[in-house]
């Protein structure tokens, strides 16, 4: 069967030099479609005698999955080939930037405020707000601090004209929580508070976090284990803290607590154990329960954590500094 | 409080030098604020002599003195008027080492050497004085380092003493808390009792025993009130921060510093008659020391004569009776006010005091005599004379006493988280010269006249801890009882809402809660609101009824510095109404500039309001379906009337956005337009109440159609229309374009629609989605003459 090995041969150079899919299935459909030169073969089989045609047959057929094969192999690397093409074609410029909408962004005071919050909640602090706009008796007379107390010098406060005023500490939050709900106690609370002071390091309003705790047997060693922890977790570091006796009216006896810093020590917070008056004066029994009281900073906390040194930047909204903390 | 270290260590001196004396005041919560030291870091000048002074040929104002050096005589060229033969001064030798020179050179002054330069006090570094050279005690031996001389080489030590502490505002009350602290005795100093060589005595009355329970006077007479003070006096004064003004009130505020009780002396002579302490009467006047007329309330306590106020008591003396040089006879005041009546009065009158500080904060109600004589004795030994009786008027009842307190051992324990021993605490009730006496596991405590601050037994424990050190004490985890509560919810909706803002790129700002009432004037605010009657500015003095100023106010600050394209939010509370106030919280934003960043293959544009629409419907999706709000044209009186949406819930307007008035925008200088939305969250707290519906496994049919349609027909009006006639089965309708232009007859638009329909229990057929489509378009004929675009 000559012409067998000879349309084989031919069959395998043509398939070699196909250059293309659509190519190469010509050439299947020349050798090996119902009418190709291969298959026709096949059907000659019938003009030879019966002791030839099963060699010829045989022939053929190899013949004709040699063929078959090679358009497979050939047709692999002719896609394979295809798809490179495509990939050389279609590769970009991947520094071009990314399209549409962007991203914006909280501002430092509130991510600071978010980080303290879920610090607290981790180990079952509520959050609860107050108003701003205050009486005396919330934001003074029930924490101890009554009328010309010289601890009210230190407050500048804010008034209006019928004697309500802006609440300086969101210690106001304390009276009304708990007047409201029954010990033991758990909370923060966090949010604007005023005075009447602005220079370099002074804003007329800037942020803090009260934070208070009353139960059974509350001690000061585990205030200072709280703020520690909380100081610690917060700045994400070890570091050296100390407490200071300090005097705040409605908590006795009061700390200031400082960290170590770079140049020396710096004031971040102040904390005591709840003054028994206050706790009187929301109706709980001061012999049964004993509380500890917090007071951050938030504004100092953020310049702290994030290295800011102007404390007005964080409220003249600049947009190139609020974008920083994208 | 500013005191001289060394003045303090020879009441108590604790073998530690002045960082660790420091760190250990700032530890017992006499916080020290600063450090400096009491002259400049000078050499090389030393006690001398003036010996002679001649004038200068060559120059009026100098003069040619040769000056006694303890070595040698020099030539000294001066220009200080009150050089004079006989003078002792300080003496800044040729290579003196001065704050303002190095080392200082022989020096030619018009012709003549001077080997040297006479010095003032602020040359020195030794306070401010710069009108002469330095005077020094004829007793200053010459050829003496000034510094040694003058006992300079001090540190003054500045503390911020907390309200509470008044009995450490004196070098006693500070060398007691240091005595303590370290266990040492500190050094009382003698005080005895002067005999009294005259009989003069002036009368006083206490009218007000309610607020002045005792009242020392004395008369002493034939003083020589103009002899000048003593350096060293006049160094202590000046090392504490207190002006030196003549001898006499030098010599009481010595007294006060020393001591810690405020004294006053009036010029008897230019006293009327007897002396009353007593409330003003409304209206009364006085002028005071610092030369202001004050008009008297009725709540201020004073001290009298016959014809009127002499000092407004325990704040200011009266500048009538003010003792001056040529004064002979004085009347020296040592009394206790009570902390409550004179609180607050001298803010009330714009004044803050040594003295209403320390009255304000409690004087020891004990120490009256024992000042009184320690001032007379100073008086006599400097400006001679003879001092009358002390006489003392008292309202024993009206002293403060200290209250029994009981000490419970337990309860320390309970408080601080771990036990004292009774032997500590014993020593530091010792120490504090607290009396106790124990009964069993308590004490039976009462705390010295001069602590105002120890009335409770928290007040006691407090006192334990802060000795024992707040260091010492072990920090531990607090313990608790673990319980689960509910989710907050507003925090919850806050949080989602700031970050759906954040995703489409707004920047969150915190602006001031009061504002302009300039800016919310014209920003139209027609809410009652309330007004700070001490704003820190006039720009800052109404409180906020909206977010929008502030908004508004950081757009306008961020277009001067050149951003083009801004987007911001804010929550906080605002403030409307005065009796009936309510503080609500509030969330609001604003954009301006191109829908989006400049960018590189979008089609970019300025913002418009469906815009801002889109963030305000996702902002309102975390609460809501989009098919429970109903957005319709709402009223502002700042924003464009056409352009103004207000958004409902169930009949109740939730929300409300659109563009900024054009014309308020020209008049807040913005060129192009602001959109602003606001939202109250309490009217968005009701959350959603997800529940799941079945999905269809059938398949969907869509059907687009393009209708021409008047223009002034809004969409909302088509969909309801659509939706009517469609029946359940389209499950999903949505615009996708809005044309006007070619092939659209003017003053009507094309709207492009599609339509999804799906059955939930059989495949729809095509016939049926074609007969409801007929339906809808002859419904939308019908109702808005709508035809199907060609």
């Amino acid at each position: 069967m000559k012409d067998s090995e000879k349309l084989q041969k031919q069959a395998l150079a043509e398939i070699e030099s196909a250059s293309d899919l659509q190519m190469l299935d010509q050439i299947r459909v020349n050798y090996l479609g119902k009418k190709g030169q291969l298959t026709s073969l096949l059907k000659q089989l019938g003009s030879l005698s019966a002791d030839e045609r099963p060699k010829a047959g045989q022939i053929i057929n190899e013949s004709k999955q040699i063929v078959q094969q090679a358009i497979e192999s050939r047709k692999v690397l002719l896609e394979q080939e295809k798809i490179d093409q495509l990939i050389d074609s279609s590769s970009l410029d991947v520094t071009l930037p990314g399209r549409g909408v962007d991203k914006g962004g909280l501002h430092p005071i509130t991510l600071t405020l978010q980080r303290i919050q879920s610090l607290f909640q981790q180990i079952g602090f509520d959050v609860v707000e107050g108003p701003e706009i205050e009486d005396d008796y919330h934001n003074f007379e029930a924490l101890n601090i009554p009328a010309h107390h010289p601890a009210r010098a230190m407050h500048d406060t804010f008034y209006f004209p019928d004697g309500r005023l802006l609440r300086t500490h969101t210690s106001s939050v304390q009276i009304r929580y708990m007047t409201a709900h029954e010990p033991p106690y758990r909370f923060i609370a966090p949010g604007r508070v005023y005075r009447c002071d602005s220079d370099m390091t002074h804003t007329p309003m800037f942020h803090q976090v009260e934070g208070l705790l009353v139960d059974k047997q509350v001690t000061f060693a585990e205030l200072k284990g709280l703020i520690i922890d909380f100081l610690t977790v917060f700045f994400e570091k070890e570091l050296e803290v100390r407490f200071r006796p300090s005097y705040f009216p409605f908590t006795e006896p009061s700390a200031e607590v400082d960290i170590m810093g770079e140049r020396g020590w710096l004031e971040v917070l102040g904390c005591g154990m709840v003054h028994p008056n206050v706790l009187q004066n929301v109706g709980v029994d001061p012999e049964e329960y004993t509380g500890l009281a917090f007071g951050l900073g938030v504004e100092r906390l953020a310049m702290l954590y994030y290295g800011v040194d102007d404390l007005r930047l964080f409220f003249d909204n600049d947009l190139r500094f609020l974008e920083q903390f994208h | 409080m500013k005191f001289s270290e060394n003045w303090l260590r020879e009441w108590v001196n604790p073998d530690i030098n002045t960082d660790e004396l420091c760190a250990q005041l700032t530890m017992a919560g006499l916080e020290v604020d600063g450090v400096e030291a009491a002259s400049a870091d000078i050499s090389d000048v030393v006690v001398a002599e003036v010996k002679t002074v001649e004038p200068h040929p060559e120059a009026d104002k100098l003069t040619i003195c040769q000056v006694d050096n303890g070595k040698e005589e020099l030539t000294i060229v001066c220009g200080a008027p009150n050089v004079r033969q006989g003078l002792k001064t300080a003496l800044a030798n040729v290579g003196a080492s001065l704050p303002a020179m190095e080392k200082l050179k022989p020096a030619n002054l018009k012709g003549v050497t001077s080997n040297g330069m006479l010095c003032s006090a602020r040359e020195l570094g030794l306070g401010e004085d710069h009108d002469g050279i330095l005077e020094l005690p004829i007793d200053f031996e010459v050829g003496t380092d000034v510094k040694v001389a003058m006992d300079a080489n001090d540190q003054i030590i500045e503390i911020s003493l907390t309200p509470n502490r008044g009995d450490c505002l004196s070098i006693k009350g500070i060398a007691r808390e240091v005595a303590v602290l370290k266990q040492l005795n500190f050094k009382q100093i003698e005080i005895d009792a002067i005999q009294s060589t005259s009989s003069q005595i002036r009368n006083v009355r206490l009218e007000a025993d309610d607020a002045c329970a005792r009242y020392c006077g004395r008369v002493i007479e034939s003083i020589d009130a103009s002899v000048a003070t003593p350096l060293w006096l006049k160094e202590r004064l000046r090392r504490s921060g207190v002006r030196d003004i003549n001898i006499i009130v030098d010599i009481t505020n010595y007294v006060m510093l020393e001591l810690g009780q405020p004294m006053h002396a009036f010029d008897q002579d230019k006293l009327n008659g007897d002396i009353a302490i007593r409330y003003a009467t409304e209206g009364e006047e006085i002028q005071l020391l610092d030369e202001s007329h004050q008009q008297l309330q009725a709540d201020t306590l004073l001290i009298a004569d016959e014809s009127g106020p002499i000092a407004m008591a325990g704040i200011m003396g009266g500048q009538d009776s003010a003792v001056l040089e040529d004064s002979n006879t004085i009347f020296l005041e040592s009394a206790f006010f009570l902390p409550e009546a004179i609180i607050g009065k001298a803010r009330q009158y714009g004044l803050h005091t040594d003295s209403s500080h320390r009255f304000e904060r409690g004087v020891d109600p004990q120490i009256q005599t024992q000042a009184l004589e320690r001032a007379t004795a100073l008086i006599i030994e400097y400006c001679g004379g003879n001092p009358g009786p002390v006489t003392e008027q008292r309202f024993e009842a009206g002293l403060p006493s200290n209250p029994e307190v009981i000490l419970r051992k337990k309860r320390v324990t309970d408080l601080l988280g771990e036990e004292l021993s009774e032997c500590f605490i014993e020593e530091v009730l010792d120490n504090l010269e607290i009396e106790h006496n124990k009964n069993k596991n308590q004490w039976v405590t009462k705390a010295p006249s001069h602590r105002f601050d120890i009335k409770i037994e928290a007040d006691l424990i407090e006192e334990l801890i802060r000795i024992h050190g707040y260091n010492e004490v072990k920090p531990v985890a607090p313990l608790s009882r673990l319980s689960m509560k509910q989710l907050d919810q507003e925090q919850n909706l806050k949080e989602r809402i700031r970050s759906t803002l954040v995703n489409r790129e707004y920047q969150e700002i915190i602006s001031y809660s009061f504002i302009d009432p300039e800016l919310n004037k014209l920003l139209k605010s027609k809410e009652e609101t309330m007004f700070l009657a001490n704003p820190i500015s006039p720009d800052l003095a109404e409180m906020r009824t909206s977010l929008w100023p502030g908004l508004i106010t950081t757009l306008q600050y961020n277009l001067k510095r050149q951003q083009n394209r801004i987007r911001l939010f804010e929550t906080g509370l605002v403030f409307q109404g005065m009796k009936d106030l309510k503080q609500s919280t509030m969330l609001a934003g604003c954009i301006y500039g191109n829908k989006y960043k400049k960018q590189w293959d979008i089609n970019n544009s300025s913002c418009d309001l469906y815009d801002i629409k889109k963030d305000v419907e996702c902002l309102l999706a975390t609460n809501f379906f989009a098919k429970d709000l109903d957005y319709a044209k709402g009223n502002h009186p700042i924003l464009h009337p056409g352009q103004c949406v207000s958004v409902k819930y169930r009949g109740h307007e939730i929300a409300l956005f659109g563009q900024l008035h054009p014309q308020v925008g020209k008049q807040i200088n913005i060129a192009n337009s602001v959109y602003l939305f606001e939202i109250y969250m309490e009217n968005i707290l009701s959350q959603k109440e997800i529940r799941y519906q079945p999905i269809s496994r059938f398949p969907l049919i869509n059907r687009d159609i393009a209708v021409v349609i008047d223009d002034d027909i809004q969409l909302k009006d088509v969909l309801m229309q659509i939706q009517e006639s469609a029946t359940n089965l389209l499950i999903n309708l949505e615009l996708f374009d809005v044309y006007h232009g070619e092939g659209i007859e003017k003053g009507k638009k094309s709207l492009a629609l599609g339509l999804t329909f799906q059955a939930t229990s059989s495949t729809l057929k095509d016939e049926e989605v074609e007969a409801i489509m007929d339906t809808v378009l002859a419904g939308l004929n019908n109702k808005f003459g709508a035809k199907l675009r060609e």
